[in-house]
């Protein structure tokens, strides 16, 4: 068995062309996430141009109006490039730098993580090609023009169901056709060893932050800390830092779409089965065929048939929970954080504040909350307002 | 001898590949048979896959077909028994390994065996991940195809050490599809794989002329064309079984001695 397990999960299966690119993957992370000057550029960064670290931002008016728990945001909506995605795209790029490639490519489905990476590009001077599903480009079309203005090349995925998978496939593709000067640089903690284990360690300065936030104005640790769940980045990186503290609830919300006992739906911990695909082994939508299913959301961020290996065994061992949440229920929920809070959250994030607004009245007074909020929902205004009937384009 | 070894025996093999089910799966058979007739030694069955990363637009769209069709594992098996009963050309499935993952390796391993499959190649299955298959797939005689990569340089003893039944030489960088020039020092590649293993090769990938089915013959053991065959059944659909004969037999008029 390969390196890079989580339980069962994970491994590395890719096309033979790609092994021995993905050693020397491994060997340079290995190599510079120890290194002082690596180390001391990516945290210049993500102090100086991503904004970190982001707020733990009380909501009062939330958890007044909610009557239970103490709520907490942690605010990657309020990092540069509107996500939590620009933490794991510096530290790539970086690493791509480094290795002396000088291109980049990337899958994205909302648009986050490809702008992220033409950001990154830009900021490094890096080449950079965004492969994205046509339907997304159609429904985050502000996105792909931002990509651009960036100075990166779009490309509209026009196989299988026209998204955030098919994306995946094209720069996988992509990829085989052309390694020697280019990185693909993943969106989330997916796809082969060692993606998944680069993505959470960059993303993981969300609870490494959150941690220490909690602590200094709470003097303790959190119940439950939580994030919406689509490869699974913001949620790994949210939990990773909690993960040996026992007595913190870990919970995960992941997109039901119409429903889980419908076909429209992404909701992969809820209805899915153990298989192997996109590079590792995890659980997946699929048929008694392992035809990955054309799954649904309403949010292009989470429209993806996997979950990321290390989160199937969070799952398998029982340390996290992860539960569905409709299009319906995140999009009140996007409302009701925009009333409550002002804050207009993206719809992924609005998953998880979906499930928060169900679980903080269980919950006592002295009983805390954190919930990421892992990107700002501008891009996602002209879909709620379709949602609700009314005929607004961008 | 297995039917594989005896494809390569004393003489060159050409291979071709085309995607199971595409446009029906009764056509498969007659396809099969069709390039057999024209003097192919082995043949490739592609099991359709939803999301078929190592290929070009050819074979994604041969995918579709096929899944659109209806056509699932357990009717690919029936199929390959029936094809049995009439030839004993070796046949090969190329499939993703979630297929064989999610039927369950010792249940598929087994109907292979039963139906008279005679290896797998698993594109999305390299060196480092072999171990949870290959020794099921042994207990039922069922190769196990290695697959070497233009960029495999240092990575080729060690793969190719334990290979059996034949090594599937990977032409070019990318996906399948038809190239009209292939530039990787394959010869290299060979005369190292030879220095490990007597185990026969296989080029592939862009394979789509007689030129090239000459030259790469000439260099290994054996030349696979897949994407130019999946072509001509798009286009013939269920009339292809003639147009097949002819641009086999063409190909196969192209193999050195």
């Amino acid at each position: 068995m390969s390196k890079g397990r989580f339980g069962e999960h994970g491994g590395q299966y890719i096309p033979e062309t790609l092994m021995n690119e993905i050693h020397k993957l491994e060997d340079a992370y290995e190599h510079y996430k120890n290194d002082p000057d690596f180390v001391a550029e990516l945290d210049k960064l993500n102090r100086e141009y991503a904004g970190r670290p982001s707020l733990l931002y009380y909501a009062e008016k939330m958890t007044k109006s909610l009557g239970g728990a103490k709520i907490y945001f942690k605010r990657e909506d309020l990092n540069h490039t509107g996500s939590h995605k620009i933490n794991n795209v510096l530290g790539q790029v970086l690493l791509a730098k480094r290795m002396g490639k000088t291109r980049v490519i990337a899958e994205t489905g909302a648009g986050q993580h490809g702008v992220a990476t033409a950001t990154a590009a830009a900021l490094l001077d890096m080449e950079c090609e965004i492969y994205m599903g046509k339907e997304d480009t159609i429904r985050q079309a502000l996105n792909v023009y931002r990509m651009e203005l960036l100075g990166a090349k779009v490309h509209p995925v026009e196989s299988g169901t026209k998204t955030l998978k098919d994306a995946v496939n094209a720069c996988m593709r992509e990829w085989t056709a052309r390694v020697d000067d280019t990185l693909y640089v993943l969106g989330s903690v997916m796809g082969p060893h060692p993606f998944p284990t680069i993505v959470r360690d960059f993303q993981s300065v969300i609870s490494k932050e959150a941690r220490a936030q909690i602590l200094e104005v709470e003097g303790r640790l959190p119940d439950v800390v939580m994030a919406c769940v689509g490869g699974g980045s913001n949620a790994m990186g949210s939990f990773y830092e909690f993960i040996n503290d026992k007595d913190v609830r870990l919970i995960g919300c992941e997109a039901a779409g119409h429903g889980v006992d419908t076909d429209k739906t992404a909701a992969t911990m809820a209805v899915g089965t153990k298989g192997i695909f996109h590079g590792m082994k995890s659980y997946f939508c699929q048929n008694e065929y392992g035809q990955i299913a054309p799954v649904y959301s309403i949010s292009a961020g989470l429209d993806y048939p996997g979950v990321g290996p290390e989160h199937a065994y969070l799952k398998d061992i029982g340390r996290a929970e992860y539960v569905p949440v409709t299009d319906e229920e995140a999009v009140e929920a996007f409302e009701y954080i925009a009333r409550e809070e002002g804050i207009i959250a993206a719809i992924e994030s609005s998953h998880a504040v979906a499930h928060l607004m169900k679980i903080a009245p269980t919950m006592r007074k002295d009983q805390i909350i954190i919930c990421t909020l892992s990107g700002r929902g501008d891009k996602d205004v002209a879909a709620i307002a379709r949602y609700r009937g009314i005929d607004l384009h961008e | 001898m297995s039917r594989i070894q005896k494809a390569f025996e004393n003489k060159k093999a050409f291979i071709g590949f085309l995607t199971a089910g595409d446009p029906t799966l009764e056509k498969t058979e007659e396809f099969v048979l069709e390039m057999e007739r024209a003097g192919a030694a082995l043949v490739e069955l592609g099991i359709p896959f939803s999301d078929p990363i190592a290929d070009g637009p050819v074979i994604q769209e041969a995918n579709i077909r096929s899944l659109s069709a209806g056509c699932t594992t357990d009717k690919i098996f029936d199929t390959v028994a029936s094809i049995r009963k009439k030839t004993e050309i070796p046949l090969v499935f190329l499939a993703y390994l979630n297929t064989l993952y999610k039927y369950g390796y010792d249940k598929f391993c087994q109907r292979c065996q039963e139906c008279g499959v005679d290896g797998v190649i698993i594109p999305d299955l390299p060196f480092e991940e072999r171990d949870e298959l290959v020794p099921i797939a042994r207990q039922y005689d069922v190769d196990v195809i290695t697959m070497v990569a233009p960029t495999s340089k240092e990575r080729i003893r060690k793969v190719v050490a334990d290979a059996t039944g034949f090594i599937y030489v990977v032409s070019s960088m990318g996906v399948t599809g038809a190239r009209s020039e292939i530039t990787t020092d394959v010869g290299e590649i060979i005369e190292t794989i030879r220095s490990v293993t007597k185990t026969p090769t296989a080029i592939g990938f862009g394979i789509n002329t007689k030129e090239q089915v000459s030259k790469f013959s000439a260099i290994a053991d054996g030349a696979i064309v897949g994407s130019a065959i999946v072509k001509i059944i798009a286009e013939y659909g269920e009339n292809a079984g003639p147009e097949l004969y002819k641009y086999v037999s063409d190909m196969v008029s192209g193999l050195g001695e």
